[in-house]
């Protein structure tokens, strides 16, 4: 691209959009991190301000209660582990389900494959709440999966489904696919046809040539589909809320009662910066793979 | 017929559809082996989709078809005596030129010693040794189409098949190109079989050309046969020029017919008693069978016209010369006067000639 | 070109991906047309749900707000989008390029919960600090689903300029035409498929937005999804696979007359490869 100096009309373009995510993220995120070193108060808000200056005294009142609190009681630590943990099995699952998926449409016929696309996508288009709560109404004691496994005579009474860690990770798999397989089917159907059909040719039977020429070129798809789950999956909240336990406290949930139940902002906060700095390691090692994913009209 | 004479592939009435699309109308074709074919067509004559049904790479809708003697009918690809040179060379990015080249020997488990000494003999073959370890995007085009020639080479295949191998290359390469491709398979002896739509490249390289129109293989023959003797119009006007003459009247004698045209000339074509030539057939005279003179010649076919355009083209001049019916007729003359003294020039008015062995009877 | 053949375990995979797709929105469609809560007895077609919802003036009051919401918030977006997506494609090189680009990342990637509450801490900040008692109200929501919803145009805008002959700006400048007629003759009709998906998709989005509504909006200014969020928690009332079913025809229908006004491609980008095509 020829390199020619920035018009107005360049400037603006990229300045309108830049204030307003400068005004109305960065500003959010910077004073979310200054919260987080706010002392509590009994009052409303329920934060000590961070300057005082009374009798001519000038003071900071700030703190790092609320990271060592994160740091050492076992609450948060567990939901630490369990959010991580959890976003980790959902992305696993996304490819266990996904990669096939993305990998049939895109050996399907061209003809058909934008169909099969937007088929992908429309769920992701309807409401995931009234998704979430179908599968509550299919998986739980008197529904149909378990009326199901009744009839055929694999179990005796209803298994508990719902409200489990498994329910979440169903629903949570359920939910992120279509985050895993549009990344993934982007970049399968930009493998060359040919290098198939060549290996083939070559002599190579078709787990040979999946496991030598179609895993190999679709790693970097696949890393970078995972992480499109993961990082979001971390701080789910709605999903563990639904169709969880009290033993599938995560970050979103304990975020969430911190805030609204214990009025403790600052803690919140401390959760809230505590989580994305943990987050940014994976989104860096994202980064180069991210104009493929932007370009993949994610 | 003992081992050495028989075909090596042979194709029986074979079909094939997409769909609604009929691609191959019951083709037939022996192979001889350790001969190179070509197939020669347009685009959509069918001539990829045969390359493919040889390869395996899809399944015939009805014929057979036998690689030194064995039906491949349900032998899929991988299992196949044959390998495949793709157009784009389907190098695979992410391996180097060596591993490129092994992939082949490793899906098959050669033993180890037995890969490396394959890979040195077939390096040295296409001259690229000390290039095993570059990728493919190091590689030039020539270089890219060696790698992939060898990767084929090197697994000793009975039929190495070719598709459009030139096209990815810049002309002023493939002429030496094509010379090492035949330098190559007479060394190793594989017979080879090729795709393409030029048919430069098609007379230059075979022993022998099917010409593919549609679905059908038209003529079958070695380039001089399909050249000089073509037998239906299409053969004769895709293979070079040529000028036809559609026939009015024929007059049959003993050693020649006599044709004369709608617009009045007659031509003296030689035939004998079984190549006859009826009304509605045409009569067929390449350019450089035509020469071009100031004055009349003995030749039986004589006739007076004006040259209308000429073009230069260094080695060879073209002239389009109005005969005085009215009859546009091509001629290639060759240069080979050096000072350009006795050169013809537009305006001119001149004899064309042709002697009746020039004449070729084209049926369809 | 032809493409080799397909092998049967894809057209497994495909109908079996598809259907544990698809499998809980016909589960909600099947059931509001259901006499009886799901379990509890036979299953006898009734509309009852869809007049219950009729009548539901809690329910239809969050979700005229949810529509206005999301028909405020969503040009908003994709304006902000449009303009950002254009602007990253079209130059390659200004100072705070990355720092943009991170941002726009952010709410795609970050977990909806941190930006949801960055966006009170801001809102709540404003208040403390001047005094302003917006700070639950429409403006903020409208604020915070914009925001939410500009990247998610700008990526698709920007993957849709990204393939564009350049050479078509090129020409215009050629002819003479200043920055802003380029913009707006060239480059704006170009990206406009872009921008049209991606608004539709910031107003799904703002439509179903539950966390950071929940944080940003007061009693008095519930939209559906937290209404419908807080029902869940109780338990399962069947008007809700009503709203569900409405919503997914709503959703099918737009998306059906978009896909066939545009016809492909806004999805998946497709590079040509560099390689001269065969023919047969």
């Amino acid at each position: 691209m020829k390199a020619r100096s920035l018009t107005l009309v360049d400037r603006l373009t990229i300045a309108i959009p830049f204030a307003w995510l400068l005004a109305f993220l960065a500003l959010p995120l910077v004073s979310v991190a200054g919260l987080s070193i706010h002392e509590i108060a009994d009052s409303i808000p329920p934060i000590a301000p961070l300057f005082s200056h009374a009798h001519g005294h000038f003071a900071i009142h700030a703190s790092l209660r609320a990271f060592a609190l994160i740091g050492s009681d076992a609450l948060y630590l567990s939901a630490f582990w369990n959010g991580f943990v959890n976003a980790a099995l959902t992305a696993g699952g996304c490819i266990l389900v996904g990669f096939p998926l993305a990998y049939a449409i895109a050996r399907s016929p061209e003809k058909r494959r934008n169909l099969y696309v937007l088929l992908a996508v429309l769920p992701f288009w309807t409401s995931f709440l009234l998704r979430a709560y179908a599968w509550m109404g299919l998986i739980r004691d008197s529904g149909p999966i378990n009326a199901l496994l009744l009839a055929l005579g694999v179990i005796h009474h209803p298994i508990a489904i719902l409200y489990s860690p498994a329910a979440v990770l169903l629903v949570m798999v359920y939910s992120y696919l279509p985050f895993f397989v549009l990344p993934m089917y982007a970049v399968l159907e930009k493998l060359p046809l040919d290098l198939l059909a060549a290996a083939s040719d070559l002599g190579a039977r078709p787990a040979y040539v999946f496991r030598t020429v179609i895993l190999p070129l679709s790693l970097p798809g696949i890393v970078s589909g995972a992480i499109l789950v993961f990082v979001p999956a971390v701080g789910e909240y709605v999903i563990p809320e639904l169709v969880g336990n009290s033993n599938t406290m995560m970050i979103g949930g304990i975020l969430w009662e911190e805030f609204f139940q214990n009025r403790d902002w600052p803690l919140a906060a401390a959760i809230a910066i505590v989580t994305f700095g943990l987050l940014m390691a994976p989104a860096l090692l994202l980064r180069r793979s991210m104009g493929r994913l932007v370009g993949a009209g994610l | 017929m003992s081992i050495q004479e028989r075909p090596i592939l042979q194709i029986r009435n074979l079909s094939k559809s997409f769909g609604a699309t009929r691609v191959l109308s019951g083709i037939s074709l022996d192979i001889p082996r350790g001969s190179i074919v070509s197939l020669l067509g347009r685009s959509g004559s069918g001539k990829t989709t045969l390359l493919q049904l040889i390869a395996g790479l899809h399944d015939p809708d009805a014929g057979t078809l036998s690689i030194a003697g064995a039906d491949m009918a349900n032998v899929p690809a991988f299992e196949r005596p044959v390998n495949m040179m793709f157009q784009s060379y389907a190098l695979f990015p992410h391996l180097s030129v060596a591993d490129n080249i092994v992939y082949g020997l490793k899906a098959s488990r050669t033993p180890r010693a037995e890969r490396e000494r394959l890979l040195k003999w077939v390096l040295e073959l296409v001259r690229l040794e000390g290039l095993g370890a570059r990728r493919p995007d190091q590689l030039s085009g020539g270089q890219r189409q060696r790698v992939a020639l060898a990767r084929c080479l090197v697994l000793k295949p009975t039929v190495l098949l070719l598709d459009e191998p030139m096209a990815a290359l810049d002309r002023g390469l493939r002429a030496d190109v094509q010379k090492e491709l035949t330098g190559i398979q007479r060394k190793v002896g594989t017979t080879f079989v090729l795709v393409t739509h030029d048919q430069d490249e098609a007379m230059a390289m075979s022993d022998y050309i099917a010409v593919m129109d549609q679905g059908d293989i038209v003529q079958f023959g070695t380039p001089r046969e399909v050249y000089e003797f073509p037998r239906t119009r299409f053969v004769a006007s895709f293979l070079g020029t040529i000028n036809l003459f559609e026939c009015g009247r024929v007059e049959r004698f003993p050693s020649h017919c006599q044709v004369t045209t709608e617009d009045g000339l007659t031509i003296t074509a030689s035939c004998n008693a079984d190549s006859s030539i009826e009304p509605g057939h045409a009569v067929g005279v390449r350019p450089e069978k035509i020469s071009i003179a100031r004055g009349p010649s003995a030749s039986a076919n004589n006739f007076a016209g004006v040259i209308e355009r000429l073009s230069y083209c260094g080695n060879l001049s073209h002239a389009t010369v109005r005969l005085a019916g009215g009859r546009a007729v091509e001629a290639t003359v060759v240069n080979s006067d050096h000072t350009g003294a006795d050169a013809l020039a537009p305006g001119a008015a001149v004899y064309v000639a042709f002697p009746p062995e020039a004449a070729v009877a084209l049926r369809t | 070109m032809n493409h080799p053949r397909q092998r049967p375990w894809q057209s497994v995979t495909l109908v079996l991906g598809f259907a544990f797709l698809y499998i809980p929105i016909a589960w909600i469609v099947f059931f509001s047309f259901c006499g009886d809560p799901p379990g509890g007895g036979g299953i006898h077609f009734s509309l009852r749900w869809y007049e219950a919802l009729m009548a539901n003036d809690e329910l239809r009051e969050a979700a005229s707000r949810s529509l206005v919401l999301a028909l405020l918030s969503s040009p908003i977006a994709a304006v902000l989008g449009g303009l950002a997506g254009i602007g990253l494609a079209r130059l390659e090189r200004f100072p705070g390029r990355s720092l943009m680009i991170a941002l726009l990342a952010i709410p795609i990637f970050a977990p909806e919960i941190l930006i949801g509450f960055a966006f009170l801490m801001l809102f709540a900040s404003a208040e403390a600090l001047t005094g302003w008692s917006q700070g639950k109200g429409m403006l903020t929501l409208v604020i915070a689903h914009a925001t939410l919803g500009t990247p998610i145009v700008a990526s698709v805008v920007f993957a849709r300029v990204m393939g564009r002959d350049r050479s078509l700006e090129d020409a215009a400048r050629d002819l003479g035409a200043r920055p802003l007629r380029v913009l707006v003759t060239v480059t704006v009709p170009l990206a406009a498929p872009g921008i049209l998906s991606g608004w539709l998709l910031a107003l799904t989005l703002s439509f179903d937005d539950v966390v950071t509504s929940s944080f940003l909006a007061g009693p008095e200014n519930t939209t559906l999804p937290m209404a419908i969020f807080s029902g869940l928690r109780v338990g399962l009332d069947p008007q809700i696979n009503a709203v569900g079913t409405l919503m997914v025809v709503g959703v099918a229908a737009i998306a059906a007359v978009f896909h066939m006004a545009l016809r492909v491609g806004v999805w998946t980008r497709r590079v040509r490869g560099s390689f001269p095509g065969g023919g047969a």
